[in-house]
């Protein structure tokens, strides 16, 4: 059977995959960013993932605003990177595990879960950016080192869904993978946050305190995280900074005692606080 | 209109139903311009390529003029509005730095000092507004 291995939570800032795709990685802003993620891409290398779920959101890129699902399951064979208005990232496409992902959809509707099914989508940094912290530099033609369940969450148009519906759907998530019968080991990513607001006058807005917290519920207290509401997010994190709703969908999908591997955090990726976990399902 | 519980948070427009409802127009016109053609098709004649757009005359000028905070009350979102900066040639962090007013370089540094602190910034009252 399926089996999910570990979560790892991950800002997609787009400046990292600007950053990557142009070489400048190891300039004195970015290096501190990159450093971080060291870890990670030896902790990947070791794990060697059949699958990824990934958790993201589009930004106004597939979807635009003639519709709004609210949780949207890639169904379809791959899915290409899209021009966001400076022309799409130069890195491949990323193919699914299309009977997999049926197997999920199917799944989570019958667990109540009415999810919308998508067979054709480009997708944007908000996936190919966390691909490329975890995996390093993959170059246009070749192919990213795993398969991948794209998972897209509404979190532009108010409201977000909550993050108890959110850390449920990671249960449910978790119950339709591990009814998969192909002996597979499944890494299931929550990308986006950490705190920060792109847009008006408080722009720039960041709260590491908050954001370390957030951080030390996602290993201690799951449940407490999930509480958190709507107004919390936005004041203290935020107009943006919601997006960490879908660390909630990794962090449901894991048991709830977990080991942290590793943990990072930095200040600033362009408007952004960049925040990183991995956490090991307890055998 | 009923006042909404994230109304007090000082500087920020939440893109909810009603602003979704009155951007609708606005919106579909920034993201038009991800494509390549379409951008080719704005630059040259921008007032025609915003005839196929039916949005508010305000809303028309704001694109026209590039007022940034003034299309985000008119109901543009910021994903949106970002594509038509990224016609410009304005990536996020310089958009921010024009739309806090603080200038595309005294922002970079406030961000590379840890960002805008949330002391002082949580409610309209700190920043002297209702």
């Amino acid at each position: 059977m399926a089996k999910i291995v570990a979560g790892v939570g991950c800002s997609h800032v787009p400046a990292i995959g600007v950053a990557m795709d142009t070489g400048i990685t190891h300039e004195e802003y970015w290096k501190p960013v990159f450093e971080g993620f060291k870890k990670s891409r030896e902790w990947m290398k070791k794990q060697n993932p059949d699958v990824l779920f990934l958790v993201y959101n589009d930004h106004c890129t597939a979807f635009d605003a003639r519709c709004i699902p609210t949780f949207a399951l890639g169904c379809g064979t791959e899915f290409q990177p899209a021009d966001e208005g400076w022309g799409p990232r130069p890195v491949p496409a990323v193919k699914n595990h299309q009977k997999m992902a049926s197997h999920i959809a199917q799944s989570l509707v019958l667990n109540e879960f009415d999810i919308t099914i998508m067979n054709e989508m480009e997708v944007d940094h908000g996936l190919t950016v966390p691909l490329s912290v975890m995996f390093g530099d993959i170059k246009q033609n070749d192919e990213w080192p795993a398969l991948v369940i794209p998972l897209c969450v509404n979190v532009v148009q108010y409201p977000a869904p909550t993050g108890n519906r959110c850390y449920n759907l990671g249960k449910a998530i978790r119950r339709a993978i591990e009814s998969y019968e192909e002996d597979l080991n499944v890494i299931i990513f929550g990308t986006g946050g950490m705190s920060h607001q792109l847009q008006y006058k408080r722009a720039g807005l960041i709260n590491s305190d908050w954001d370390k917290r957030f951080l030390d519920l996602m290993t201690e207290d799951p449940v407490g995280a999930s509480q958190i509401t709507h107004l919390e997010y936005l004041r203290e994190t935020g107009s943006e900074g919601i997006e960490m709703v879908m660390w909630l969908i990794m962090r449901g999908a894991l048991n709830e005692n977990v080991t942290e591997v590793h943990r990072h955090y930095h200040v600033p990726a362009s408007n952004t606080a960049v925040g990183h976990i991995i956490l090991e399902n307890n055998a | 209109m009923t006042e909404k519980e994230y109304d007090k948070i000082p500087g920020t427009i939440v893109f909810d139903a009603d602003k979704s409802r009155e951007g609708y127009h606005l919106n579909q016109f920034c993201i038009s311009l991800r494509l390549q053609k379409n951008r080719d098709a704005f630059n040259k004649d921008e007032e025609a390529y915003l005839d196929t757009y039916p949005m508010s005359k305000e809303q028309r000028e704001a694109v026209l003029k590039r007022e940034w905070n003034l299309l985000l009350e008119l109901g543009g979102n910021i994903y949106y509005t970002s594509k038509l900066a990224a016609n410009d040639g304005i990536n996020f962090q310089n958009l921010a730095g024009r739309m806090t007013g603080m200038g595309v370089d005294s922002y970079r540094e406030m961000m590379l000092k840890g960002g805008r602190s949330i002391e002082g910034n949580r409610d309209k009252s700190e920043w002297g507004e209702d």
